[in-house]
């Protein structure tokens, strides 16, 4: 590991200025990834902000005036086992219940956790030199190669990297918003446009702008995130990453779809939103063809090379199977 | 009167490993020397003051930042117990309490857990007494080549603590986090089940 220097910083203003006098600065929360990926000469900053102190001011997990206020410091497990969250919005609790190993979620923060990086193994393994995401401009190896794990929707002709985490699939889903603060000051934005697409440059992830922290979220309460659910497609039963995933929060009147929204995850670049398939079910009842209909219309666009082959089929069947189900939901 | 068993017992294995890689290195280095490019001394590393708090006890240590939580126990404090398996947070054979949770050690900086009380294997046992999952793995014979087995117990630990040892397949979910090459998973769930109705009863 490269060396670093180490800051410890007590609150969200200290944090902010301390990142904005360093170059090369990175926040510190659980380290689930950034350890990591210094570990693998991913990443390499060269000052890390250690910022678990600010728990103190940011680690509510609270239903507040009809929204859900979740503080970026709150521990994915203490998310997961909160009595309100279960209750309110089982697809949170599930898309975090289903991530990781308790060990790790007992570590990361959900700020990081959203922040998370791809798991892209030509991305990773800096054995690679073609990587436009982490050597921008030397290509992409993953084009031609091991490719099963990565996006079908929202790719470029320069990054074909997924997505990889679940937590962030249920908050695009509903709609939240996160709380940001920078140099500049503070600011929030919809989730949704938190994360970029690749396009031209898969280099840069996200919206956030130098300096800028994630302080927290919120995640309205509606009609519909009672009657809600993750499901997740993966190689193995517990501890791994989703092949496909979805995220349907329903909310029926009469059998016919009032207002519907839907996530996915494990096939997109980034956390993605089906917008179109959502439109596609509002009014009508949930059967198994208005679901498949709903299904092909969300995967229109995918493009799959190589070993992708299977991806648009597994994730066409992995929402079809969640609308089902959130459908036979009793809530 | 009180006797280092390891002493008694003559060098202990790791001294022995250590000693030897050490005496194979000067050779090596000595032949090197001439064809190599003449190196600037490694410049000084910036070193930060630390107190761990490890199974009751503080340490107070100097460290390189880029010191892991499972490298300050290991190499700094001679806790062994805490194994590394991955190194990268993917097998869980270095897992340990931070107040009271369970956590990778190989993924949390040294730095980060100042003063915060930390837990490992060492930490377990009352005395002489093992605590109730050690005997139960030992009963069921729960390891065969028992490297993982240190990160299985502290895991173990916090799975009954946490409530998620009600039945097989529960243990099996929350203890996803924990692989053991040598599949002796069976007899892991059979033994946590054990200590875990056990802790019911007590």
């Amino acid at each position: 590991m490269r060396p670093f220097r180490y800051e410890h910083v007590a609150d969200s203003g200290q944090a902010v200025k301390v990142a904005a006098t360093a170059t090369g600065a990175r926040y510190l929360a659980g380290g689930t990834t950034l350890i990591d990926l210094m570990k693998l000469d991913v990443m390499r900053p060269t000052t890390l902000i250690d910022i678990n102190a600010l728990a103190r001011d940011h680690s509510e997990i609270r239903l507040d005036g009809g929204q859900l206020r979740l503080g970026a410091l709150a521990r994915m497990s203490d998310v997961a086992d909160s009595p309100v969250v279960r209750r309110e919005f089982p697809l949170i609790a599930q898309s975090l219940d289903l991530a990781a190993s308790p060990q790790i979620r007992n570590m990361a923060s959900l700020g990081g956790n959203v922040l998370q990086r791809t798991r892209c193994t030509y991305f990773r393994d800096t054995s690679w030199a073609a990587c436009n995401k982490r050597n921008p401009g030397s290509g992409c190896a993953a084009m031609q190669g091991e490719n099963r794990r990565l996006a079908v929707l929202g790719v470029s002709d320069r990054c074909i990297a997924s997505y990889p985490g679940d937590f962030a699939v249920a908050l695009a889903a509903l709609g939240a918003a996160v709380d940001l603060e920078g140099p500049a000051g503070r600011r929030a934005i919809p989730f949704e446009d938190l994360h970029r697409t690749p396009g031209e440059t898969p280099d840069i992830e996200t919206t956030l702008k130098d300096g800028e922290l994630i302080t927290g979220f919120s995640v309205p309460a509606a009609s519909w995130t009672r009657r809600s659910l993750y499901l997740k497609i993966r190689d193995r039963q517990s501890y791994e990453f989703a092949l496909a995933s979805a995220a349907v929060a329903l909310d029926l009147s009469g059998g016919t779809v009032r207002e519907i929204r839907i996530g996915l995850g494990g096939v997109a670049a980034k956390p993605w939103r089906a917008h179109d398939a959502e439109a596609a079910l509002t009014g009508k009842p949930i059967t198994e063809a208005t679901a498949q209909a709903a299904a092909e219309i969300a995967f229109t666009k995918a493009s799959a090379p190589g070993e992708l082959k299977f991806k648009p089929d597994l994730g066409r069947r992995t929402l079809v199977r969640a609308l089902l189900q959130a459908r036979a939901m009793e809530v | 009167m009180e006797q280092d068993p390891g002493s008694a017992r003559g060098p202990s294995r790791r001294g022995l490993l250590a000693g030897a890689t050490g005496m194979a290195a000067l050779p090596l280095a000595a032949a090197a020397a001439p064809s190599a490019p003449s190196r600037q001394p490694m410049e000084a590393r910036p070193q930060m003051e630390i107190t761990l708090r490890v199974n009751g006890r503080d340490h107070p240590l100097r460290l390189d930042p880029r010191t892991t939580l499972l490298d300050a126990l290991r190499e700094h404090l001679h806790l062994t117990g805490s194994k590394k398996g991955c190194d990268q947070g993917q097998c869980g054979a270095c897992t340990v309490h931070v107040d009271g949770r369970r956590v990778l050690a190989c993924l949390t900086l040294a730095a980060a857990v100042q003063g915060r009380p930390v837990t490992t294997i060492e930490g377990l046992a009352q005395g002489e007494t093992l605590h109730p999952m050690q005997a139960a793995f030992i009963k069921h014979d729960a390891f065969q080549c028992g490297y993982c087995t240190p990160g299985q117990i502290m895991s173990a630990v916090a799975c009954v603590r946490e409530g998620r040892a009600s039945d097989d397949d529960q243990i099996r979910e929350h203890m996803s986090g924990n692989l053991c090459r040598c599949a002796a998973y069976p007899k892991i769930v059979a033994a946590i089940r054990e200590a875990a109705l056990q802790s019911e009863r007590a």
